[in-house]
């Protein structure tokens, strides 16, 4: 069993059919109120601003409004009448409400940007938190760089829909309605005249936002497409040189990338269909304006006035109508992302505390298994009916072929997953009844696959322990044999490791991550091929100062080198998930079974 | 396109502008469609300033003389106007797009050439999603620079100029007051976006700094866990979020505070007409609609100037990416064809280090002076301490590093002589971490070469000894790896790797710790299958193990950089007291 975390080439980004089918998928709906709902969560905290910007937003809808009147009663009054002072005044009056627009639109900007960007800060932490409690289980199934970009890209999305969008939408709407209203009021007939090009209006938008879904759906499957082949091809780069198989990669992505080019000039085509269109109309609500309103200027029924401030408010029309159809593309992405953010916080953790659970106390290191019975998937059982007792201070070794569960038996004693039938024990505690951090902070793990953060040597050594003095992260790196390597770069355990360690072999990575186990100084060391890339020499040298260190400690050691393994005070032999020997070396050996035959495989033929 | 790019070396440090100059260059390919669409633009615009006229017409000769065919036809002026500018303005958007889109195709094509011709050197250093980022947000932003945001910029300081004409053709004193503001609205536009693009810099960056935390959180999931440390990392995302949000507030306050000046500036012209326009309407110098004409003028400049507050923080944004787009094409790999390289002739295998020295990033000496020869065919083990230079050896080999001294001769061809391709084509290589694609395991058996049949395929897959867990699965050599398909053992992937890299049929084998994580059996079968191909190769391998040296033609030793000892298993037992060592230990045990 190997349960890479991600290390395994397909890093970032993951494979792009599961891209592809996140984007094909996930969007179901382009407006979900359960999400906005859950979305609207994270506003609440905010509230009063909002309703600060909501009244901003109000009075400079008011303003907006405000002004093609105040430029209909000049004409109308002071300009036709000839009076001078009532003109300043009216120009006075003008000036004072483009300056209130002015201020209200900045609160507005304001406060709706602070609110947007504090409740993106807010989701990120909260699924950064949530995240944290998800178990092993959920790291397994979901590729790094598709849990990245829920946290980076949808969560940024959202924001694009909450502040904006939705004062956007309710601004234009409102002003929308108060553009009808006024213009019903200066004058019912020239107004439903001009509204007779409303339905065509309607009809365009539906037309274009059912097309618009379509393509801009299909942009984004090739977009995820071109991001998960350059994802994928950046973590395979080194394979790709080695065969000197540039040539074809580059082609394959040329492929994709003139596939995304395509459906985005397509997408945006559609955009240049619909926005001419709108302005059309709106040219053609200016000429309903100019006929009949002329006609009635002429008749005497209507003021030159009203026609020209109609003029305006036909024009602040048009305005919202384009905005609100562009937002349109917005919502939709947001809403898709929305969804998936959504769901994501509310992934129920399959390992969680009990409500009831305990601090686990100091722990003495005596392991049980009762009847356990194990499967990552229900489908396939790995291990069997285990049953294991191992009394505290005791050094285990499990052997046995690949995909034997060696590896589930050492995570089932971490509690990374549950069991599916029976128990582990601790100190004859069941572990599922305490804190799973109460527990894990007692135990220390060094796994196959050493993971190395950013940071410095010496960063990494003290991850478990991050108060740890220099002296300590020195000492344990002594042990471990990672002053060894240090020793000879210019700023020792200060030394900044590459992403992924590159600049570190896998064993000098494996050497940190044993010192890391030790500095924690745990009273259950599991070990899973800790030293796999490690030389003979370093690796006896690493044995002899963990079993110093190991007095009146468990430990759980998988390896495949018998070196290893036997000096183990026990040794458990699994194979196809249920344990089949267990005993000391020599007792093993004299049963003349399976543990007698793995040793003479490999020892003897070394040997002889 | 890579070319293209060397064409036009940058100041590395790239002042903003010559960023911008250079983003401009990849319209070059597109020049024809971008001539047609600043035509257009030219076009549209001279059709956008006569639709005020016309409604002047229609108030001055229409409404108020009350000439219904006036109005009539004026109407009828007005509406064809219209869609011809409707037109152009498709045509106008669609090539626009096609241009922008079609320099992100080719810088991106640019940026992937360059990364697959970079040596590992670049790549142990470059963090993959920095990589990933600049190729996908920052190119976009470089598009939309291109594209529309430049097009919007001419076409809007176009219309401002011939509405100011227009303007000036109507009523000279009328003209300039409006216009008078616009200097003052030029200085604000400037200003913000000076203000704005450190700070969006700055946010970009935390962001990615941000998105390195949580990445490592999420990789390292397993030993946050083990240790307890969740609300470490916790505080430290927070920390690291809150940093973003103060940059991120930041940028907000220049927002709210520059783009409603923006429009307050240009309503002040509204202002501005209406005051002095209605005065020359009472003194009977200006007619109604020709007042009417002007607001409709300044009318059709308030959305180009609202755009401007979305275009201008566009424009910077887009030269920081460009910045970090153009440092990935200027990279200059540490390992390039020579000028004179010539393609390797097929080779017996001959493989000679003298004097080989190596030192990683200048840290540190890894190989020290390294002498010692490989004959065609043989097997050579590598046997060391963690850290002694036997994977940079292999590395060496294929030239995924450059020697600092010294020279590495393959049949006697100093390696460095000869084309990067057809070295590689002729050496098969497991690395240490083995990386599948997302495709099938037959497709990743058969990675590199355009032509392998089924049962070439097959024979590979089971000389590695992975014929058999492959036809386990439902699919056999069809199943996906990946996500959606089987989850491959460690074990499983090395041995698919070994049998990717034996259907090479190549004449030098590298084995870097092939086996390290399968168990004895696995391992046995493996070396079983790998002692029958090796023979006829020269093959390099290292293991931590003993078996493999004991099978090996030639073991060397090494420590420090430099072979301790060297020779058969043998003479090395006899002669070597480290080698004597390290065997009796191993024995002993």
């Amino acid at each position: 069993m190997s349960f890479s975390l991600g290390g395994s080439g397909l890093r970032m980004g993951g494979p792009r059919s599961t891209l592809e089918n996140y984007a094909d998928k996930v969007e179901g709906q382009s407006f979900n109120l359960r999400v906005l709902w859950h979305l609207l969560v994270f506003v609440r905290p905010y509230s009063l601003r909002m309703l600060a910007a909501f009244v901003a937003m109000l009075s400079a809808s008011g303003l907006t409004l405000a002004t093609p009147y105040l430029v209909k009663e000049a004409i109308d009054g002071p300009i036709m009448a000839g009076d001078i002072a009532g003109l300043n005044q009216l120009v006075l009056l003008l000036l004072a409400a483009f300056i209130g627009l002015y201020l209200a639109s900045m609160a507005q900007r304001y406060l709706l940007s602070w609110v947007g960007q504090k409740m993106l800060a807010d989701l990120r932490a909260a699924l950064f938190r949530h995240l944290q409690e998800m178990p092993l289980a959920y790291h397994d199934k979901h590729v790094i760089g598709v849990t990245i970009s829920r946290v980076i890209s949808d969560v940024g999305v959202i924001n694009q829909l909450l502040s904006q969008g939705l004062i956007t939408l309710t601004g234009d709407s409102l002003l929308l309605a108060g553009i009808v209203i006024v213009m019903l009021s200066l004058n019912a007939q020239l107004a439903l005249a001009t509204f007779s090009i409303i339905p065509v209006i309607v009809l365009a938008t539906m037309v274009f936002a059912r097309r618009a879904k379509l393509a801009f759906r299909k942009t984004r499957a090739r977009n995820a497409h071109m991001i998960g082949d350059l994802a994928e091809n950046l973590s395979g780069i080194r394979v790709i040189q080695a065969f000197a198989n540039e040539a074809i990669s580059s082609e394959k992505f040329d492929e994709v990338n003139s596939a995304n080019r395509d459906a985005h000039i397509e997408a945006m085509s559609l955009s240049f269909v619909f926005l001419p269109t709108v302005e059309f109309l709106g040219i053609a609500a200016t000429a309903i304006v100019l006929l009949f309103g002329g006609l009635s200027v002429a008749q005497g029924s209507l003021t030159l006035g009203t026609v020209i401030a109609f003029l305006a408010y036909v024009n602040r029309f048009f305005l919202p109508v384009q905005e609100l159809s562009q937002f349109y593309a917005t919502m939709q992405t947001a809403m898709a992302g929305g969804e998936r953010v959504i769901n994501l916080l509310h992934t129920e953790p399959e390992i969680q505390d009990r409500a009831d659970a305990r601090e686990m106390p100091p722990i003495q290191g005596r392991i049980e298994f009762r009847n356990v019975h194990f499967g990552y998937r229900e489908s396939l059982p790995v291990l069997r009916d285990i049953n294991l007792d191992i009394p505290a201070g005791t050094m285990v070794a499990l052997v046995g072929p690949t995909g034997a569960g060696k590896t589930s038996i050492a995570n089932l004693i971490a509690r990374f997953y549950d069991v599916s039938a029976g128990a582990v024990r601790i100190d004859g505690i069941d572990i599922r009844e305490v804190k799973q951090r109460s527990m894990r902070s007692q135990m220390g793990l060094v796994s196959q696959d050493p993971f190395i953060f950013a940071g410095t040597i010496a960063d990494n050594i003290r991850f478990g322990k991050p108060d740890a003095s220099m002296d300590e992260v020195v000492a344990a790196g002594e042990m471990a044999n990672v002053g060894e390597f240090v020793k000879d770069l210019p700023l020792g355990y200060e030394t900044e490791i590459f992403e992924d360690g590159a600049n570190l072999s896998v064993g000098q990575r494996q050497l940190i991550s044993i010192a890391r186990a030790i500095l924690a100084d745990p009273r259950i060391l599991i070990m899973d091929e800790a030293t796999s890339s490690v030389d003979m020499v370093t690796e006896a040298l690493i044995q002899d100062a963990l079993r110093r260190l190991l007095t009146q400690r468990s430990a759980i050691v998988i390896a495949h080198r018998l070196s290893t393994i036997v000096n183990a005070d026990l040794i458990c032999v699994v194979d196809d998930g249920q344990i089949r020997e267990i005993g000391r070396h020599a007792d093993l050996l004299a049963r003349r079974d399976l543990y007698y035959a793995l040793y003479q495989r490999q020892f003897v033929e070394m040997a002889d | 396109m890579v070319k293209i790019a060397a064409k036009f070396p940058s100041s590395s440090k790239g002042a903003h502008s010559s960023s911008l100059l250079r983003s401009f260059r990849f319209l070059k390919k597109y020049r024809h469609i971008a001539l047609g669409v600043y035509v257009l633009a030219l076009a549209s615009n001279f059709l956008a300033i006569t639709i005020p006229q016309a409604v002047r017409w229609i108030i001055d000769a229409g409404v108020i003389e009350g000439n219904m065919r006036v109005l009539g036809l004026a109407l009828l002026g007005l509406l064809g106007v219209t869609i011809v500018k409707c037109l152009v303005d498709f045509v106008l958007g669609r090539w626009t797009e096609v241009a922008s889109q079609g320099v992100a195709y080719d810088i991106r094509n640019a940026i992937y050439g360059k990364l697959s011709s970079l040596s590992f050197a670049y790549h142990d250093q470059a963090q993959t999603g920095q990589l990933l980022a600049r190729s996908i947000s920052d190119v976009d932003r470089i598009r939309f620079l291109t594209g529309r945001a430049i097009l919007r910029l001419f076409q809007h300081s176009l219309l401002l100029l011939l509405t100011f004409f227009a303007l000036l053709l109507m009523n000279a004193q009328l003209a300039l007051l409006s216009m008078f503001l616009m200097p003052l609205l030029a200085y604000v536009a400037l200003r913000f976006g000076r203000v704005y693009r450190p700070l969006s810099l700055d946010l970009q960056h935390q962001l990615a700094e941000m998105t390195t935390v949580l990445e490592q959180n999420l990789r390292g999931a397993k030993i946050v866990k083990a240790f307890a440390q969740e609300e470490a990392e916790i505080e430290r995302f927070e920390r690291q979020n809150a940093h973003w949000f103060k940059l991120a507030g930041a940028q907000v306050a220049v927002g709210a505070k520059h783009i409603p000046l923006l429009d307050l500036i240009a309503s002040l012209s509204t202002v501005a007409i209406i005051w002095l326009g209605g005065r020359l309407v009472i003194e009977n110098s200006l007619t109604i609609g020709e007042l009417v004409a002007f607001t409709t003028y300044l009318g059709q400049l308030i959305s180009p100037v609202r755009r401007l507050g979305v275009i201008i923080p566009a424009v910077a944004m887009a030269s920081a990416a460009g910045e970090r787009v153009y440092t990935i094409l200027d990279a200059q790999s540490e390992v390039v064809d020579s000028p004179g390289a010539v393609a390797l002739p097929p080779v017996e295998g001959r493989v000679r280090f003298e004097d080989v020295s190596f030192s990683y990033f200048n840290q540190r000496v890894v190989l020290d002076k390294l002498n010692f020869e490989a004959r065609a065919g043989e097997v050579v083990a590598l046997l060391g301490a963690t850290g002694s230079g036997k994977s940079t050896i292999i590395n060496l080999i294929p030239r995924f590093y450059d020697v600092s001294g010294g020279r590495i001769t393959i049949d006697g061809h100093d390696l460095r002589d000869v084309t990067l391709n057809s070295l590689r084509d002729q050496i098969g290589i497991v690395l240490q971490e083995t990386v599948l694609f997302a495709a099938s395991i037959r497709d990743n058996i058969a990675y590199g070469l355009e032509v392998a049949s089924e049962s070439e395929v097959i024979e590979a897959a089971k000389a590695a000894q992975a014929h058999d867990f492959i036809m386990a699965m439902p699919e056999g050599y069809d199943t996906p790896v990946g996500e959606r398909g089987a989850t491959l053992s460690g074990g499983q992937k090395q041995r698919i790797a070994i049998a990717r890299a034996l259907l090479k049929d190549p004449r030098v084998l590298l084995l870097d710790d092939a086996t390290s994580s399968v168990d004895a059996e696995t391992e046995r079968l493996i070396q079983i299958a790998l002692e029958r191909l090796m023979v006829g190769r020269t093959s390099f391998i290292i293991a931590q193990r003993l078996s493999t040296a004991r099978m090996a033609d030639k073991v060397l030793v090494l420590q420090g950089g430099r072979v301790a000892a060297a020779g058969t298993h043998e003479e090395l037992l006899r002669d070597s007291g480290l080698y004597a060592e390290i065997y009796y230990r191993n024995l002993r045990e």
